[in-house]
């Protein structure tokens, strides 16, 4: 076997491979799961020149050390991190986000840390070479779904790609994210079961991210939000983005591995457009919830779409 | 028949059938459900990615670069009831139970003041429903059992159940897929897997609107369809 692999001196506290995500799956209890920052994810497959769906390896905070022991290859990563290249020669280059770089054999990629943000991503040209499970790569790790035994990534896996390459070109582009508190939402199918005066709190106070936040959920402190109907409701399916209510009055935003169905009332419900901003925010950062019209939603969706559209027709080659 | 058809969320819609939970509301919700997926797997309509039946909801997921609300609830009422069907597309299982590996029985037989066998009975006589399947993955939502047997969850929900534990709250009876935590009343195990990992084509056994009668097997046979 003639295999390109990376092999990882340090895994990273939370680095799963992840695609666009794992569809028709839901009534069997399977989350979609997928990337949580998608924005990211399509930016990065662009730069390499992948196809759009292609999986990618996905990080948050310290992400993992590899070192590429077999084959050459062009890389790329996006979000807002800190990394750097550690040629062979032991030289060492800052990396750019956003930007290509080629990788020969024995050269390392350690990225040490996102920056104001949670979540980073590698693409690889060509691809990576894993086994799909229900036509998606993404690991669903509560589950142990999808490639690597549905497991996260440990020190000493192997990362094989599919392909090598040699072509001396590199690729950049300008991301902008407007980086601000307010986050939109949609009201949720039991937001009349809320008080008037939580309602009005709800959109209007300020809410902090706890540290009891992960892929699955995001667990807000805050003004507390009063039941006057039910804290318990017949168990229902899911959407990614709700913002469930439990009895103790404080919201958990249910994210990209949300449980299938749940029993909590829903006050709202994050809008598509606004979802990567929200993920990216860390514990201790604080959001204000905004109330939009379904078709504002929908039109902010199409300018989101649009936007990662034109960043990708503005790649331009490094000279 | 939906009384309510809304969105939630930017791309989902939900089916709302009402607020009772019986088996001919959920029958309802299963019909419908049947009918998205075979239109989707047809290639009909674009767009839907998820379609999620619970007691008396279906939740509908989408691609909004493919397909709005409007348009999908505008599909949802261009259904026509009287002509889906069901039965067709139900299954019924026998699954094995060894009462062996209860953990509640006794508590359960002091609540209730009932004898431990005539629990034991009660369950082996229901014919369960299948209302919903998820949560976790495979794991299913079965009812309905004698209003003799209704029970609360455990005060305190356990922190680590083996996978195959058959336990009953209120008039469901649910079985743990895999190893996990859980809070309802453990009144046996099953060596049957519900979610297979290795199996891609059907990772998990149990379907919404399928029916299961379990059968009672002993210790030793709990343990020669484990090592099979």
């Amino acid at each position: 076997m003639n295999k390109n692999f990376f092999v990882v001196l340090r895994a990273g506290i939370n680095t799963t491979y992840q695609d666009n995500g794992r569809f028709h799956m839901q009534h069997f209890g399977i989350a979609p799961g997928g990337c949580m920052d998608l924005k990211s994810y399509f930016i990065a497959n662009a730069l390499v020149g992948n196809n759009s769906e292609e999986g990618v390896l996905e990080f948050a905070y310290q992400g993992p050390l590899l070192k590429l022991v077999k084959g050459e290859t062009r890389i790329v990563i996006t979000g807002n991190v800190i990394f750097q290249i550690i040629k062979k020669n032991n030289e060492k280059i800052n990396g750019e986000c956003n930007r290509s770089y080629n990788l020969n054999e024995g050269d390392q990629i350690d990225i040490l840390a996102t920056k104001e943000s949670v979540y980073g991503y590698l693409a690889v040209e060509g691809g990576l070479d894993l086994k799909p499970f229900c036509k998606s790569v993404s690991i669903l790790a509560r589950a142990q779904i999808g490639p690597n035994e549905g497991k996260k990534i440990k020190d000493n896996d192997k990362i094989i790609f599919k392909r090598n390459s040699n072509k001396k070109k590199n690729f950049i582009t300008k991301v902008v994210d407007k980086t601000k508190d307010i986050i939109r939402v949609l009201p949720g199918p039991q937001f009349s079961f809320f008080s008037k005066e939580s309602q009005d709190n709800f959109f209007t106070k300020y809410y902090k991210i706890t540290n009891l936040t992960d892929r699955m959920g995001m667990r807000l402190e805050g003004s507390i939000i009063n039941n006057l109907v039910s804290s318990n409701i017949r168990s229902e399916g899911i959407t990614k983005g709700a913002i469930q209510v439990p009895a103790d009055g404080q919201p958990i935003i249910l994210l990209t591995d949300y449980p299938t169905i749940g029993g909590y009332p829903k006050i709202a419900n994050v809008i598509s457009a606004d979802y990567h901003l929200l993920v990216q925010k860390i514990p201790g950062e604080k959001i204000l919830f905004k109330n939009v019209e379904l078709q504002e939603a929908e039109q902010l969706y199409k300018e989101y779409l649009n936007n990662i559209s034109k960043m990708i027709k503005n790649i331009k080659e490094i000279n | 028949m939906i009384k309510k058809l809304s969105n939630i969320g930017d791309c989902g819609v939900v089916c709302d059938f009402g607020d009772e939970v019986n088996q001919k509301i959920n029958t309802d919700v299963i019909k419908l459900f049947h009918f998205i997926k075979e239109e989707v797997s047809r290639g009909s309509v674009k767009g839907i990615l998820n379609y999620t039946p619970s007691y008396n909801k279906l939740i509908i997921n989408f691609d909004l670069k493919k397909i709005n609300s409007s348009q999908i609830i505008d599909f949802i009422k261009s259904v026509n009831f009287s002509k889906l069907n069901f039965s067709q597309n139900k299954k019924e299982w026998t699954i094995p139970i060894c009462y062996d590996f209860e953990m509640d029985l006794e508590y359960i037989s002091k609540t209730l003041k009932i004898d431990k066998n005539e629990i034991i009975n009660i369950h082996l006589n229901t014919t369960f429903f299948i209302y919903m399947v998820g949560f976790i993955p495979g794991h299913p939502f079965m009812g309905d059992l004698d209003s003799k047997l209704f029970l609360e969850r455990l005060k305190t929900p356990r922190v680590k159940l083996p996978s195959g534990a058959v336990g009953i709250v209120e008039k469901f009876c649910n079985i743990y897929p895999y190893e996990s935590p859980g809070g309802w009343n453990i009144i046996g195990r099953t060596p049957t897997i519900l979610f297979d990992r290795k199996n891609e084509s059907q990772p998990c056994l149990l379907s919404p609107g399928d029916t299961v009668k379990f059968k009672s097997i002993s210790k030793k046979e709990f343990e020669k369809i484990n090592n099979e």
